[in-house]
């Protein structure tokens, strides 16, 4: 990751908030619009940095994957279905039933990447196609079980979806809960409520693993390995490293990101499931895996720039009245949406510098 | 010599690939500061042996000792703990890693007092580093740890290698065709460094198919025909034509026998060429010969003075930058490369697997690259599978190209076997007046390099005009009636084959002037 790409990044993020300033600056404190703007862009960014975490760990390794968005939307459906499961079933609390919802939607992005995984390493199917493979699927079980247990006469919810245990806490109102209280913990609570800071888990867990993530991959055993099999792995074999042991662990690994990536849309930003709702956010991380050239800040400053022209199309809405009128054309909201689109395309066509994919990503390794 | 120590000993090897046996009952052992040669053409089961050795693949039968112990390697990770390390014909570097993280890649913490087997232990590049460095100076082998491997030139990297099995406390090292990519001067400096490694209680297993190389630098060799054992002997004992008749199992011509020539008119006429290379640097600059009918005129030099850009500029691959090309009285210059070939060019590429086939069609199709458009093999843009089915099957016997069957894809023939399909499709066409062969012999066996050596002498008594590039000096001797050589972009000198020395040559290869005046 070069200097360029961050500043040409820091660039369009400006601009992006500029543009809201610019509009709203009259009635509302910019300092107000850009805090706001930010924490939407954190929290918008979170699937996307955690999908392209997911890709970065499958390809370094070798595998190519992009069964990102099928990982996602499943890890989405069972991790949304777990909670509910144990909140009106067996009627456990929120909090533990959102803590089983994530940890299952984890392990179900988990074992969707290890299909992804037998059939790229053991089979050595074209790994476009077992990533597309993926993808089908997801649709397929997600879609057909959410209508098979909420909607049909005589299942298990009985024709209508029950309440959902409702979604992950802020930051702020975490501590308040486990320090008992608005005055406990020196009354960081206050301090971080409505701030930037004022995070939900997924998006504070998702900024914390991409420094992880870094350590691990450039300074770790582990990380050496993984990049020596996903750039030669016949030398990281003749030194006596079990390349596909390596890759099956990386991508299962990644598939757990996609899983986290996943919890963010039904545990933590609406507490509902909608067929095809990662609407495409799997294959924007990807980009953003690119754009960041397969390393982890990169790839998360790459989301972040997605996060802010979304956090733009989302902040325009509050400002529709004072859109000046030669600029009217952002007052359709799907233009401002086609941005992170026109984004991705701008980013894939290599305009800002070239970037390399590990050599022997989505290549299976024959002795 | 005294009878040293038998540090490996392997017994009644045999490996069995479907198809293929490739060890058939073989006995190999190495004593203690030895250099012990396998010496055996391309597909004798050197490789699949030494493979065995390293635990890459596991043996049918047969049994391992290393230091007296009987051993089953069923992983490298077996052989490295044992002390034997191996060296790559084809580098096991990662080109994107430092030369730290690609010697400490699978040993990361053995550098440390007690070994840590966490895999999210941290990587101690800095003491690595460190150790790197002076295992480097204790055996004279110059790299710098923090460089990046892929940056290196390739002498470099194969220090790189020998230091990585050094850093594993490797006392036995298999150096599997070290020489196969390294210069002249590249090799020597490797000759120097396995020198100074038995010197220290290394011993060396040294595969190659480079007879003047066995006899330089093994104490013993061993030769390997068909996946067994032929003999071993020792350089004392034996010379070139004896290891050629055990290698090849019959008698070969290492001397190329052919008539005097007969040169005629001027067929190539090169005046003031200059070309770029890839980094856009000049490395032809001003270059004028002409090449006759009937005659082979070799390039000597020193690979990368220019040569790989002539050729490409002489069959109009590259652009030029100025001068001019004409081959039979018409000129060529700028043209593009099928009016090359249509002139009557016929080209053998440096690079055969990346600018001489296409690896992934069929012999069949491989054999007409050059014609398919026309007729018989093209009519109104459609292909004549018949056409193309008689032509290959007749091209295959005519130029003894071993291969099941001609609808076999060419990246599946042996690089002996490529080469000549190359050399058919090349030479059988009508009409060719001058044949570009550049490194037509690079990385063959015996057998093949003789077979293409006739090839090229009959095409010459056939009245075609010949330029021969070649970095292997004693082919360019063999075979030339004239040498040029080249170094630094310009062509030095221009002589006569049979009045010049070795040593003459290659002295003006390392760019001494020249005193006297050209023959």
């Amino acid at each position: 990751m070069d200097w360029r790409r961050f500043s040409f990044i820091g660039l369009i993020i400006v601009i992006l908030f500029g543009v809201v300033v610019l509009i709203g600056g009259e009635q509302v404190s910019p300092l107000i619009i850009i805090s706001s703007m930010l924490a939407t862009t954190i929290t918008v960014a979170t699937p996307l940095t955690l999908g392209a975490l997911s890709g970065i760990f499958c390809e370094r390794a070798g595998v190519v994957n992009i069964g990102i968005e099928g990982m996602m939307l499943a890890a989405a459906f069972f991790g949304w279905l777990a909670s509910i499961y144990m909140n009106t079933i067996f009627e456990f609390n929120a909090a533990i039933s959102l803590t089983v919802g994530v940890v299952m939607a984890i392990v179900s992005g988990g074992i969707f990447a290890l299909l992804h995984a037998w059939l790229s390493i053991a089979f050595k199917v074209d790994q476009i196609i077992g990533g597309t493979v993926i993808n089908i699927l997801a649709v397929g079980i997600t879609g057909f079980l959410n209508r098979q247990l909420f909607f049909e006469k005589g299942s298990i919810f009985g024709g209508n979806v029950p309440h959902a245990p409702g979604l992950l806490p802020s930051l702020s109102k975490s501590l308040t809960f486990l320090c008992g209280g608005e005055q406990g913990c020196f009354g960081l609570p206050d301090l971080i409520s409505g701030s930037v800071f004022d995070q939900k888990p997924v998006a504070i867990s998702a900024i914390v693993l991409v420094a992880v993530s870094h350590y691990v991959l450039f300074n770790t055993r582990w990380g050496l390995r993984t990049r020596a099999v996903g750039e030669h792995p016949k030398a990281a074999d003749t030194v006596g490293i079990n390349v596909n042991r390596m890759r099956y662990i990386n991508v299962v690994i990644g598939g757990m990101f996609a899983g986290l990536a996943g919890a963010y849309f039904t545990l933590e930003s609406v507490p509902s499931f909608e067929p095809l709702m990662t609407n495409g956010r799997g294959f924007i991380s990807l980009a953003a895996m690119i754009f960041g050239n397969w390393t982890p800040f990169g790839a998360w400053a790459a989301a972040l720039v997605f996060g802010a022209s979304q956090a733009l199309q989302i902040n325009l809405q509050f400002f529709r009245e004072s859109i000046p009128p030669n600029w009217a054309f952002l007052q359709q909201s799907y233009v401002v949406g086609l941005a992170p689109y026109i984004l991705t395309m701008l980013i894939l066509t290599g305009i800002i510098g070239k970037t390399t994919p590990p050599a022997a990503d989505g290549q299976p390794y024959e002795k | 010599m005294s009878e040293k120590k038998i540090v490996l000993d392997a017994r009644g090897i045999t490996k069995q690939f479907p198809g293929v046996l490739a060890n058939d009952l073989v006995d190999f052992d190495l004593r203690e500061g030895e250099v012990h040669a396998l010496l055996g053409e391309n597909g004798a089961g050197k490789s699949t042996l030494m493979n065995v050795l390293y635990g890459l693949y596991k043996a049918d039968s047969g049994e391992v000792k290393v230091n007296g112990e009987n051993l089953i390697l069923s992983s490298p990770r077996d052989a490295i703990y044992k002390g034997i390390g191996m060296v790559h014909q084809h580098f096991m570097l990662v080109p994107v890693f430092s030369v730290t993280e690609n010697i400490m890649l699978g040993a990361e913490t053995d550098h440390r007092a007690t070994p840590n087997e966490s895999p999210l232990v941290k990587l101690d590049r800095k003491e690595v580093a460190q150790k790197v460095k002076s295992l480097s100076q204790q055996y004279g082998l110059e790299v710098e740890p923090a460089a990046i491997v892929g940056d290196l030139p390739v002498g470099v990297q194969q220090r790189v290698e020998i230091v990585k099995a050094l850093y594993r406390n490797a006392n036995i090292l298999i150096l599997d065709e070290p020489t196969a990519v390294l210069t002249p001067q590249e090799a020597d400096d490797l000759f120097r460094i396995v020198h100074e490694l038995t010197t220290r209680g290394v011993s060396i297993v040294f595969i190659t198919h480079k007879l003047k190389e066995v006899l330089a630098i093994a104490d013993r060799i061993t030769v390997m025909r068909g996946g067994k054992v032929v003999g071993t002997t020792t350089p004392q004992e034996t010379d070139e034509h004896q290891l050629a008749a055990m290698m090849v199992g019959r008698d070969v011509i290492l001397t190329v026998e052919k008539e005097v020539a007969h040169p005629a008119d001027d067929v190539l006429l090169v005046e003031k060429l200059r070309v770029r290379d890839v980094r856009d640097i000049e490395t032809v600059r001003g270059v004028s010969f002409t090449v006759r009918a009937g005659e082979i005129l070799g390039i000597a030099g020193v690979q990368g003075n220019g040569q790989t850009e002539l050729a490409e500029a002489l069959t109009g691959l590259r652009r030029i930058e100025g001068g001019t090309i004409q081959l039979a009285e018409k000129n060529l210059t700028g043209k593009t490369p099928r009016i090359f070939t249509e002139s009557g060019l016929a080209h053998i590429p440096e690079d055969r697997q990346r600018h001489g086939l296409v690896l992934g069609y069929t012999v069949a199709d491989n054999m007409v690259l050059c014609d398919y458009y026309k007729a018989p093999f093209g009519v109104n843009g459609v292909l004549q599978q018949k056409a193309l089915d008689e032509n290959s099957r007749r091209l295959i016997q005519e130029y003894d190209v071993r291969t099941p069957s001609p609808y076999v894809s060419a990246g599946k023939l042996s690089g002996g076997n490529q080469q000549k399909v190359i050399v058919a499709r090349e030479l059988s066409r009508a009409n060719v007046k001058l044949v570009v062969a550049n490194q037509p012999t690079r990385g063959l066996d015996v057998g093949s390099i003789e077979y293409i050596h006739k090839e090229i002498i009959a095409m010459r008594d056939r009245g075609v005009a010949v330029l021969l590039i070649s970095a292997e000096l004693d082919e360019v001797m063999a075979l030339s009636d004239r040498i040029a050589v080249m170094y630094h972009g310009e062509i030095v000198t221009t002589v006569d084959a049979k009045s010049v020395t070795r040593e003459q040559l290659g002295l003006w290869m390392a760019g001494s002037k020249v005193q006297q005046p050209a023959a």
